[in-house]
């Protein structure tokens, strides 16, 4: 059967590669949304953070027989603590300055992690299995929905609404609305603003490392897997907007679905279909689709 | 040297003897380079109302800050119920029972009126409640779905004192509420001032506005130059008007 | 005499820059020294390769310190002009048949024709948005350069690209004359970089820098001055590119790659953003480093983070600008 010209499986397919990528890219931008809404830093580190996730994840399974159940658990907290300690060493000390500082520490302290596993386990991908309950699929007629792939899109919607529910519609969610726009008059009210940040870096950084571990069956486990992702996850948030939550869950996973189609439809440009949106987006809205001008 | 305070005539001097509700004693604060306060001293009384008077620039605001502890750096000695408060980061200062009502009144826009309202946590009890605070205040009841910014001045500015009289704090700062407000309003933040002394309330008042802190206060301290210059108490003021109409620059 | 110096301090750029006749006579007898000893290297012992690989990058760095420390814009996609440069003056002189000289200026003038429309698009925005969209820009670039493999070679890249005679007179097949060629090429830009921070489009720059609102009171359009900034560093960083490419008879995907604009940001922070001579000496540190520990393999990114974190940590100023600042101290 064919729709547009392009056999149905093809193009569903590619439809569902597209959802998976947009998935990860909503749950990455997420995360960077929410440390640069309170922060003003963009986290370079979140690739590398991202990749922990997942060698966290394979380094509990090869070390301690861990599996991916717990791992989703263990590693972003594992990884979210190793951001803690990030921010209260390094971070803090660079908020009075220029927030360009930030983007530069973040991103050596990227080049540190990405070149130490490199310099361990090279480039290629060491495997990670699919967890039994999540292997198969579903035959739906127009193509074949594998189990895993769909989990991952439903885990990702669903930890991408829950927290922006708690930011949203919450009273802790309003705290941190309220730091974001005048940190100081919060912390006036007797709020722990500083304690506030560190926790919000670490919950940032935990959701990178949750999408490593959701990544590690998919795109297997290798040192590079966050630097060729990282950079295309920038331009999702400037799209989206920085700093917003919405903005970052619709336009990853509506960029994702953009970059699937443009595969099927022309795929030479499917590299560089989101920085052409970016560009444009930036001509017509330089605060993004759902930002506001700072 | 730090100009010392001219005692208040008309108030009790057997209240100085006791320790100290809230003392302020060579309060010295800088912005970066800039230095700001040069040695402010003064005493506020419990369930006083005491205004900081001066022109623009003075330090009557960054002399409230510096209580709060939200200026960059600050030297001196604040007391407040027998707590030295001069090292404390600001979210101490809110704990121990001393509330804020900023210049610009800092409505969050991401939160609607309630979320600002119910926003400051209960530091103390003995806050007034929420149903309270709609008595002094009945127009936010009716706008509590509305983003904060939506409100009009006056009542953005019956939010912010609103939302920390339900702290338990004892002591308020309010850094011009009256500013850019319709005079109805202003009578209304008159009434209210006039409301929260009642209820055992000190607050501290920054206003330029001095004819309106005549209706409110009973102490006057002139702020010049990032000092203490001057004390009238409120029964005074009349007698003293020349010499206010020239630390104003009126 | 000696005039008091009138000094515009930066406390995020580093060394105070003096306008006097004293300022200017240590920056020439500075620069004579430097020239000095790069004329000398050769004949020291010093690899002309090597030499001539730390000075590309030593102008590139140059370059790209016109935009962040006198402009105070953080380009994070600099790569797009170093690499596009290559391509352009590998590709013309491979299979154009141009002499080294004309490839080189036209990899340059499509340098700042680059410059001009991606700065356009960038321009607009400031701080982080700035640097976020100047990397997605380049990012285009290389995956445009990836895939267009009938110009670039895609993952090949241009090879075998012929030194030529510059001007027709000078052989630059034979390694010491192109040395020289590519010495005095950065000296000239060098000079030229010099001149323009120092000239009242300078001034201007600088203001803009510290205190936009307050430059644009004064009637400045402050838009157009970093504009003009951003293409200037992009013409002279397709300089350092189209020489590169010819040097190295090869234009390759590296180039346009988004850590070597990284490279350029750590360079220039090692040696001191704002300060002239810093571009240089964080060129010659890191590529020399690389030199040495190129056996260590990735551990040369390790490295290079650790002295990001470093600098940003702790040596803010860079090397040139914290001995800078201490001499001042000292002079006191």
């Amino acid at each position: 059967m064919q729709i547009f010209g392009i056999a149905t499986q093809a193009l569903f397919g590619q439809l569902l590669i597209g959802l998976i990528n947009g998935a990860f890219y909503a749950l990455l931008s997420l995360g960077l949304a929410v440390i640069f809404g309170l922060l003003n830093i963009i986290n370079f580190t979140h690739g590398a953070q991202y990749m922990l996730g997942a060698f966290c994840a394979y380094f509990l399974l090869q070390g301690a027989g861990i599996g991916y159940w717990w791992s989703l658990l263990v590693a972003p907290i594992a990884v979210g603590i190793l951001g803690i300690v990030i921010e209260k060493t390094m971070l803090k000390r660079l908020y009075a300055l220029d927030h360009l500082y930030g983007l530069l520490l973040t991103f050596g302290l990227a080049l540190v992690l990405q070149g130490v596993f490199t310099n361990y386990y090279g480039s290629s991908g060491l495997p990670y299995r699919i967890p039994d309950e999540l292997s198969g699929g579903f035959n739906l007629g127009f193509m074949f929905l594998p189990k895993y792939r769909a989990w991952v899109i439903v885990a990702s919607l669903i930890v991408c609404l829950a927290t922006w529910f708690v930011i949203e519609r919450t009273k802790l969610g309003s705290y941190l609305r309220a730091a974001t726009e005048n940190p100081a008059l919060v912390q006036a009210f007797g709020i722990n603003v500083p304690r506030m940040v560190t926790l919000t870096y670490g919950f940032g950084v935990g959701l990178a490392a949750f999408a490593g571990v959701m990544a590690a069956p998919i795109y297997q486990v290798n040192p590079q897997m966050g630097a060729n992702l990282i950079i295309v996850v920038f331009a999702v948030v400037v799209i989206g907007g920085m700093g917003s939550i919405m903005g970052a869950i619709v336009t990853g996973f509506g960029l994702g679905v953009i970059e699937g189609l443009t595969k099927v439809f022309y795929p030479e440009a499917s590299n560089t279909v989101i920085f052409v949106i970016m560009v444009i987006v930036l001509m017509l809205k330089p605060a993004g689709l759902f930002g506001k001008e700072r | 040297m730090a100009d010392a305070p001219v005692v208040a005539t008309g108030g009790s001097v057997a209240a100085d003897a006791a320790a100290p509700f809230f003392a302020v004693r060579d309060l010295n604060a800088w912005y970066g380079e800039s230095h700001v306060l040069h040695g402010v001293t003064f005493d506020i009384h419990p369930g006083e109302v005491v205004t900081l008077l001066g022109r623009n620039g003075a330090g009557k605001t960054t002399t409230l800050k510096s209580i709060m502890g939200v200026v960059p750096r600050r030297e001196g000695s604040i007391v407040f119920e027998g707590r030295e408060t001069g090292k404390l980061a600001s979210n101490r200062i809110a704990h121990l029972g001393i509330a804020w009502c900023p210049e610009e009144r800092g409505i969050f826009s991401s939160l609607n009126v309630e979320e600002n309202l119910l926003l400051p946590p209960v530091v103390r009890p003995g806050g007034m409640t929420v149903e309270e605070i709609f008595e002094l205040f009945p127009n936010l009841k009716e706008r509590l779905a509305s983003q904060g910014t939506k409100l009009s001045g006056g009542e953005q500015q019956m939010l912010a004192i609103g939302r920390i009289l339900r702290t338990g704090a004892r002591l308020l700062l309010l850094d011009e509420p009256t500013e850019g407000l319709a005079p109805v309003i202003v009578q209304q933040i008159g009434r209210t001032i006039h409301a929260l002394k009642k209820k055992g309330y000190t607050v501290l008042l920054v206003e330029q506005n001095f004819r309106f802190a005549a209706t409110v206060a009973d102490r006057h301290y002139v702020v010049d130059h990032g000092k203490v210059v001057d004390m009238i108490p409120n029964a005074e003021l009349d007698r003293n008007m020349a010499k206010l109409h020239e630390y104003l620059g009126v | 005499m000696d005039t008091t110096a009138a000094a515009s301090h930066d406390t995020r750029a580093g060394i105070i820059e003096t306008r006097t006749a004293r300022g200017n006579r240590t920056f020439l007898v500075a620069t004579l020294v430097m020239a000095l000893m790069f004329v000398v290297a050769p004949f020291v012992g010093v690899y002309p390769v090597f030499l001539m690989k730390a000075l590309c990058f030593a102008l590139y760095a140059c370059a790209f310190n016109l935009l962040i420390g006198y402009g105070g814009l953080l380009s994070f996609g600099h790569a797009m002009f170093l690499g596009v440069a290559g391509y352009a003056s590998a590709y013309t002189a491979k299979n154009w048949g141009f002499p080294p000289e004309l490839a080189i200026l036209f990899a340059t003038a499509l340098s700042a024709l680059l410059g001009l429309v991606s700065g356009l698009i960038a321009i607009r925005r400031q701080g982080i948005y700035f640097a976020m969209i100047t990397l997605a820009l380049s990012q285009m670039i290389f995956f445009f350069c990836l895939q267009a493999t009938s110009i670039t070679g895609g993952e090949d890249g241009i090879q075998s690209v012929p030194r030529g005679r510059m001007l027709g007179v000078l052989d630059l097949s034979n390694t010491l004359v192109m040395y020289y060629v590519v010495l005095a090429i950065f000296l000239a830009a060098f000079l030229l970089i010099h001149r323009i921070i120092h000239s009242p489009f300078g001034n201007v720059l600088k203001t803009i820098r510290d205190n936009e609102p307050r430059a644009i009171s004064l009637g400045y359009d402050a838009e157009r001055y970093k504009l003009l900034a951003f293409v200037l560093s992009a013409t002279l960083t397709g300089l350092a590119g189209a020489t590169k490419a010819i040097v190295f008879q090869l234009a390759s995907l590296t180039d346009v790659h988004w850590s070597m604009s990284g490279e350029v940001v750590l360079m220039t922070l090692l040696g001191g953003m704002g300060t002239i001579f810093g571009p240089v000496v964080g060129a010659f540190i890191l590529i020399g480093m690389e030199n040495y520990l190129a056996s260590f393999g990735q551990w040369v990114t390790v490295i290079t983070g650790v002295i990001f974190v470093f600098c940003v940590m702790a040596l803010r100023k860079g090397i040139v600008g914290e001995l800078g600042a201490w001499w001042l101290k000292r002079g006191k």
